[in-house]
């Protein structure tokens, strides 16, 4: 019976509109679809989404309460195990997580568990707003996060709630990492993270902004003064280039840099605020992931014509969430799949005008499984772009690394950290995110700083190292 | 001078801060001219370029200047060199201040050497008198000191004596100029690069400048390069990036061509 209940979708701003406002795409489901949706999970006595999930949430129960509709016990159920519920909701890739191991998947369409999880989070957030305590009962223990995106964040709620001391280390001028400089609004409102952070400061956590650890004072000098435990989870680091002649034109940007100065600064609203960005009527994103679509799609919105994204491989090895993909095309992204830069061409202004690329085919399978792209002979040709992005990953950051003497890191310069405890090489020290597995989801940092908190709860109580 | 008791704390010489003036601020880089440990403030010199230094210039006494994070970069390395020449041009006197005071403690022969292009310009002179064991003052038209360029004076010491280390701070053509000077001799030349920046702690990548052919970042592993390695041109033309913008910005016309420091 429940199977033919199709799953419900969630309504959208229409691709014409959206691409010429800032405001996010989908726009949520009301009470009813929510419960209509809900009453599609079959409540399996042994769920497999749960396994899905890298933070665990209850899935079975909180869809259950909203079937009920009881709105508020469903939050309750997914905030126990995820503190940043709404965020999830939006950016996990939840096709790949929970709802590809869902027993409906397999004959037909999972459960929309990521559209139910970000329902209940609304919920919460725009018509309940629940009020937070601190615990009653504290703990002995001060513990420095250093960081404010979701591993940082995850890791200071849990290690707040068990009642331990903590201060967390901003070097921005705002909290959220990742989720405020490289999601976009469109993608994640940022009122949403500013409502996450203020719950921790609520909850009693410290977020210290502008204090740039490893720079201003090292993890050393924190442990010295009186912290007990120190969490890094500084995010991603220097952005990888192409390393292809004329990356140095005016006009080619790091994805992290275009992102940063579109979101965190609010470029798209120069000259209101002073931060400017480059503008072109033909822009080129190279690069197949989340990162790629969040800044074709951004380049739409700050008004230019033709958004060329460039792709080395095809379209079944894009890394990018198949709904952002979705997305980028249904707003007019022109694809280049296999396809690959070689040059970036510029005028005598040094000011980027095309980029040269060549074909690409697939050959046999690399190191990452996927099919290698080479190179086919003599196709060379150009797309005209005034402004360029590259988005192609990013390396860990040097600056804590080198002044922590003792942590050990791998050949690519990411912290080493044990996979449960995120205990890394120096006492007292975890972390975890994508300064230690490198660029990854916003998820997987939250379950990052979720063991580590667990971890740092034991350390503390036992001095077990 | 602005309180700032956490840069002041860990501040060492040839570091830099970044700065939103204010909510609707872009994030600027700015060197450190000096500290003062007991008050925790620390003193930026700004020369007036775009619209954050154009706000700071209207902040009176007691107000709030938004975000400071900072110190950032590599500190200048500090040793004894033997003779070091420091040399200050414009708004880069600032940061070659609290150097030539260090490398004077550190044991060396401190000349420096400060240019403006009029008497007006000319920044913390009494200051550098009294760290350098000689100072000498140029301007672009005679106002005030020798009616000179920098280079001239760094090439009237290069004949006169040994020369162990150059250290030029200020717009990119005089860096470059001194870095062309002192490149026959095969004189050691540290220049403080003012690349445009977003974040300046390693993730925007913005502030990228080719070294020795190599990709290096300003932030993290600068700001202080090796003069006769620069590709000067280049960081020129990205820092024209936003000539347009800025003017807009501004509703003046007042692109950075010279790449003077902020």
């Amino acid at each position: 019976m429940k199977e033919k209940i199709p799953r419900q979708p969630m309504p959208e701003q229409a691709p014409a509109e959206r691409v010429r406002n800032f405001k996010e795409v989908p726009l949520g489901y009301s009470d009813e679809t929510a419960r209509l949706e809900a009453s599609r999970c079959l409540q399996c006595k042994r769920p497999t989404c749960v396994d899905g999930c890298p933070v665990r949430i209850d899935i079975p129960g909180f869809i259950r309460a909203i079937g009920d509709g009881e709105f508020l016990e469903s939050i309750r159920v997914i905030k126990l195990t995820n503190s940043l519920p709404a965020v999830c909701g939006r950016v996990c890739p939840q096709e790949e997580q929970c709802e590809k191991l869902c027993v409906l998947a397999k004959k037909g369409e999972s459960v929309a568990i990521g559209k139910l999880e970000r329902f209940a989070a609304d919920y919460e957030r725009e018509r309940e707003r629940l009020v937070i305590t601190p615990p009653v009962e504290r703990k002995n223990g001060r513990v420095a996060i250093v960081g404010s995106g979701p591993a940082g964040l995850t890791a200071a709620g849990e290690l707040a709630k068990m009642g331990y001391r903590v201060t967390v280390f901003e070097a921005f001028h705002s909290a959220g990492g990742v989720l405020v400089y490289g999601i976009p609004e469109f993608r994640l409102p940022k009122a949403i993270v500013q409502y996450e952070v203020d719950a921790l400061i609520k909850l009693g956590v410290e977020i210290v902004l502008n204090r740039v650890i490893g720079s201003a004072g090292t993890v050393n000098e924190l442990l010295a003064e009186g912290f007990d435990a120190v969490f890094i989870g500084t995010g991603a680091g220097l952005p990888l280039f192409l390393e292809i002649p004329g990356e140095n034109l005016r006009g080619v940007y790091s994805a992290n840099e275009y992102l940063t100065r579109a979101n965190l600064m609010k470029a798209y609203r120069f000259p209101e605020y002073d931060t400017p960005i480059a503008r072109g009527d033909s822009i080129a994103v190279i690069g197949g992931g989340n990162v790629a679509m969040d800044s074709a799609r951004m380049a739409l919105r700050l008004g230019s014509k033709k958004v060329n994204l460039i792709y080395r491989r095809s379209r079944v090895e894009m890394p990018a969430r198949v709904e952002e993909v979705h997305h980028a095309e249904e707003e007019g992204v022109v694809f280049h799949l296999l396809t690959n830069p070689v040059r970036f061409i510029g005028d005598e202004m040094g000011r980027l005008r095309a980029v040269e690329c060549v074909r690409m085919e697939l050959g046999e399978p690399d190191e990452s499984g996927r099919r290698r792209p080479v190179v086919v002979k003599g196709s060379e040709f150009s797309i005209d772009a005034e402004v360029a992005v590259v988005a192609i990953g990013n390396g860990p950051n040097p600056l804590i690394p080198r002044t922590t003497p003792g942590l050990e890191l791998n050949k690519r310069g990411n912290i080493v950290a044990d996979e449960e405890s995120m205990k890394t090489s120096r006492r007292g020290v975890f972390a975890g995110g994508d300064i230690v597995t490198g660029a990854a989801t916003v998820i997987l940092a939250m379950g990052a700083g979720r063991k580590a908190a667990l971890a740092i709860d034991k350390y503390l109580k036992t001095g077990e190292w | 001078m602005v309180e700032a008791p956490d840069v002041a704390r860990y501040r060492r010489p040839g570091q830099f801060i970044m700065l939103r003036v204010d909510e609707y601020g872009e994030r600027i880089p700015l060197t450190i001219a000096d500290v003062d440990r007991e008050t925790g403030t620390i003193t930026l010199y700004y020369q007036i370029v775009g619209k954050t230094t154009e706000k700071m210039s209207l902040l009176g006494d007691g107000e709030y200047i938004k975000d400071i994070a900072g110190p950032l970069g590599h500190p200048t390395e500090i040793k004894n060199y033997g003779t070091a020449v420091c040399v200050g041009g414009g708004i880069g006197v600032a940061p070659i201040y609290p150097i030539a005071s260090a490398l004077r403690a550190e044991g060396n022969r401190v000349i420096g050497i400060i240019g403006a292009r009029t008497r007006e310009l000319v920044i913390l002179e009494r200051e550098m008198k009294e760290v350098c064991d000689e100072l000498i003052v140029c301007t672009d038209d005679g106002s005030h000191g020798r009616k000179a360029f920098v280079t001239d004076a760094l090439s009237d010491i290069m004949e006169a004596e040994r020369v162990d280390v150059v250290v030029a701070i200020g717009p990119v053509p005089m860096m470059r100029a001194v870095s062309e000077q002192t490149r026959p001799e095969g004189i050691r030349t540290l220049v403080s690069l003012n690349s445009i920046m977003v974040d300046g702690t390693g993730m925007c990548g913005g502030c990228r400048v080719t070294v020795n052919e190599e990709k290096r970042f300003t932030c993290v592993d600068g700001p202080e390069f090796d003069g006769h390695q620069v590709d000067f041109d280049e960081l020129m033309t990205r820092l024209n990036t936003y000539c347009e913008e800025e003017a807009q910005s501004t509703q003046e016309h007042r692109c950075r061509l010279e790449g003077g420091r902020h």
